[in-house]
């Protein structure tokens, strides 16, 4: 103790105490943000895979996100996005993008799933990415209740209550969530494609995403308790449904009542 | 009754005592006698308000099952119920019960739905009923404050609409809730204090959904109750409108008695209407707050509107820009006390459509009494085309409901037709003032043109599209005439014209009287005049011989 309180006023404390500091947020930061890339090392591709997936990508990818994957002015860079990115957007059909618009829409899927995880694992191997989730987080069976909760704080701004989607700006939108798989939506959380946003495992930590995609096939198979749903639209389609079909019943229910036999 | 205590009328039945019996004491067969004997003409238009009354009926008879379970508290509790996606979830009790309407109860989740879908058809109803009254403009002399009744009565039941709709505490409605307490606080100074008010604090606060319970199911009802009382007392001071047709005037009424046709039919009809809402309450889901989850005040639905009736002031608040032309439209003004927030982005889409249409529609009919000058009583109606102008201020407040009713399901519209939402939201921005001035031009347009062509069919008769080849060759088509209840139809209406205005007992023509000039020739300049027996008799001459023949054509009945 004495010893270090000696040297406090020494010319190079302040220096030594800033370099100290600036170490440990550094490394805090690295570490906090790492946390979502935690399970990019535990899927493994084989480089015959890398091979074919680099030959499918300078075919069919090249164009707009440029060779090497580094982007252009027509698309973006792929370093760093990750197998689970690829396995969202060319497994649903996204990419390879018809065309460009407001947003990608989804489309029949362009690849087979061996060629699809063989895209994966190139762009895997470019840099640290999201890794396609783990099995037993897409089981559906976690807390529907907790997940039905996170779905409505994170989710439901934009997919509607009862995941029937919405709109967003300029022509965007938040697709409806009835039949995707789980492996998608749980690629959609950690990737965020298009205009979501990304709930990186510090943010929904995935035990929650298995909880909240509980709760997507709970609702999804226990159908509607009250009879057909409109479309889950709310009282919009409620209220169009009533003044179209109940009021055009009513009138002819009245038109009869009041016509004469003659 | 008086005659009944002296009749030696001795019954020869069981039943016969008993009614007897009874009719002594009640007088029943002076009421049948009065009421049975009242007549009422035949138009389907005329039975909307029937609806509306019905399936207030269905309301209260269905309100009644939901109060017995419904628990109005919004104390805290863990859901336990069968739906599994909000097992072991925290929800206020009201919302807790409501799910135990929905899932437990026998009968419940039918009950609630028909409690809604009638709540939309009622609404609804009330809305066709309203306009047929005003285009056939049977709110005229005597029944302008019964006009006022049914719009007090309009209010009613959007109020009761709204105040149902948040009982349940649901996700949806506890937003619906926080937009009010948004436009609540919106009213400069005072506004924070009556939101504090009304929900016992602050947003949402253990309050409101008990407030808004007895205000449903008690006040409202009742001043609905007391309202139709007054409005179907008005209808029989009054007697029923009737459509133009011949035999029919001012002075008469034709159609059927009350008993037994109508009574009959009006007893099947409220059947008719009960099996149409248990149609759709067993069939199509409202309102599946199991959807929506308890209320929070963090998360919001993509897809949040309120019911169709409320739909509209919503749509304004979307349609508001926020900033116009690089102005701001929120303020903080320093005032003595402290500073104060002016937020015209909300105060004037909340107040100002519906201010204008609900004092257009409660002073229209002594707007249009002040420009005809006309204190006469009509049970006849007009035909909506031989009111032009009337019929175009209907159409354009039509549109303009319509076009912010859109407004307020933007984002579907975007999401289904597959178009931007900034796009939608700035057409309908356009539309907002346009539509309804389009609307009127075009509607006056086809009104006049109708009447034309009534005039040209009057005159001229209908073209049969049979070509006859006269003996000195020439073709003329034969024009079918109309019979004469036909054609009565088509010539017996009032067109007034447009008005000088009138000097003073000082010779001085007043400026309220320029005023009400120009507002005359504003409503009938563009006329087509109703064709006169002389033109009628000059018009037949023509083609008399021609038509002799073609009687086939007629169709009485």
């Amino acid at each position: 103790m004495k010893a270090l309180s000696r040297k406090r006023r020494h010319p190079l404390a302040a220096v030594a105490l800033l370099v100290m500091g600036l170490m440990l947020t550094g490394g805090l930061y690295a570490v906090v943000t790492t946390v979502n890339e935690a399970k990019a090392d535990t899927t493994t591709y084989s480089s015959e895979q890398v091979n074919q997936g680099e030959k499918l990508f300078v075919a069919n990818c090249a164009t707009c996100h440029g060779l090497g994957a580094s982007g252009s002015d027509n698309g973006p860079s792929l370093v760093g996005v990750g197998a689970a990115a690829v396995d969202f957007q060319v497994g649903t059909g996204r990419m390879p993008m018809q065309m460009q618009g407001p947003q990608a829409e989804q489309k029949p899927v362009q690849f087979t799933d061996s060629q699809t995880s063989q895209l994966a694992a190139y762009v895997a191997s470019l840099g640290a990415g999201p890794a396609i989730p783990d099995a037993r987080y897409l089981d559906g069976k976690g807390d529907a209740t907790l997940g039905g909760e996170l779905f409505r704080v994170n989710c439901a701004m934009c997919h509607n209550a009862a995941a029937a989607g919405g709109a967003l700006t300029r022509g965007k939108f938040a697709p409806a969530l009835a039949g995707v798989s789980n492996q998608h939506i749980y690629e959609a959380m950690v990737t965020g494609p298009q205009n979501m946003p990304v709930f990186n495992d510090a943010n929904i930590p995935p035990q929650n995403k298995r909880d909240i995609i509980t709760f997507l096939n709970t609702i999804e198979s226990q159908g509607s308790p009250g009879g057909a749903q409109l479309g889950s639209l709310g009282p919009v389609s409620e209220g169009l449904f009533m003044w179209i079909a109940g009021i055009g019943i009513i009138i002819v229910f009245t038109i009869w009542l009041t016509s004469r036999t003659s | 009754m008086s005659s009944a205590t002296q009749s030696n009328y001795k019954p020869a039945t069981r039943t016969g005592r008993i009614t007897d019996y009874v009719d002594q004491r009640v007088g029943g067969s002076g009421i049948v006698r009065e009421f049975g004997r009242k007549i009422f003409p035949d138009h389907w238009s005329f039975m909307f308000g029937e609806v509306a009354l019905y399936s207030f009926i269905i309301l209260l008879m269905s309100g009644t099952f939901l109060t017995f379970f419904f628990d109005p508290s919004m104390a805290e509790s863990v859901y336990s119920g069968p739906y599994v996606p909000l097992k072991g979830m925290d929800m206020s009790v009201a919302m807790n019960s409501t799910l135990h309407i929905s899932f437990e109860i026998r009968g419940g989740l039918f009950m609630r739905q028909v409690h809604h879908w009638s709540a939309l058809l009622f609404t609804a109803s009330v809305a066709v009923h309203m306009l047929r009254v005003f285009f056939t403009g049977a709110f005229r002399k005597p029944r302008e404050l019964n006009w006022v009744v049914g719009g007090v009565l309009l209010i009613l039941s959007l109020a009761d609409g709204f105040t149902g709709y948040s009982l349940p505490d649901d996700l949806l409605s506890g937003n619906g809730l926080r937009i009010i307490d948004g436009v609540i606080k919106s009213i400069p100074i005072i506004g924070t204090y009556i939101s504090f008010f009304l929900f016992g604090g602050e947003f949402p606060g253990t309050a409101i959904i008990g407030r808004l319970y007895v205000l449903h199911i008690l006040l409202i009802p009742a001043l609905i109750l007391l309202m139709v009382a007054i409005h179907l007392f008005m209808v029989v001071v009054h007697k029923h409108t009737q459509f133009p047709g011949p035999g029919r005037n001012d002075r008469n009424i034709v159609g059927y008695p009350l008993g037994p046709v109508y009574a009959a039919k009006a007893g099947g009809f409220f059947f008719i209407v009960f099996g149409v809402i248990a149609f759709f309450a067993a069939a199509f889901t409202i309102n599946p707050i199991w959807n929506y989850g308890p209320y929070d005040p963090s998360p919001i639905s993509a897809g949040t509107q309120p019911d169709w009736y409320i739909g509209w002031v919503d749509g304004a608040l979307r349609l508001m820009p926020g900033w116009l032309f690089g102005v701001p439209l929120e303020w903080n003004i320093p005032l003595p006390w402290g500073v104060n927030t002016l937020s015209l982005n909300v105060l004037v889409p909340a107040l100002i459509p519906a201010g204008i249409v609900f004092t257009l529609l409660f002073t229209y009919p002594w707007i249009e009494r002040w420009i005809t000058r006309d204190d006469r009583e009509h049970h006849v109606l007009d035909r909506p085309r031989n009111a032009p102008t009337r019929t175009a201020i209907g159409a354009a407040g039509v549109i303009f409901y319509c076009v912010l009713w859109a407004a307020a399901s933007s984002d579907l519209i975007a999401t289904h037709f597959k178009v931007s939402l900034n796009d939608v939201i700035y057409w309908l921005r356009a539309l907002f003032f346009l539509g309804p001035i389009l609307g009127f031009i075009v509607t006056r347009r086809i009104a006049l043109a109708l009447q034309r062509k009534d005039r040209e069919i009057a005159l001229h008769g209908r073209e049969t599209g049979r070509i006859v080849r006269l003996p000195h060759g020439e073709f003329q088509e034969i024009h079918a005439q109309l019979d004469e209840y036909k054609r009565y139809r088509l010539v017996s209406f009032e067109s007034p014209k447009p008005e000088q205005g009138i000097p003073n007992e000082n010779g001085i023509v007043t400026k309220r009287e320029k005023r009400r000039s120009k507002l005359s020739h504003f409503f009938f300049e563009d006329r087509v005049a109703p064709v006169t027996p002389a033109e009628l008799a000059a018009g037949h001459g023509h083609h008399e011989e021609i038509t002799a023949g073609d009687g086939t054509k007629q169709v009485s009945h």
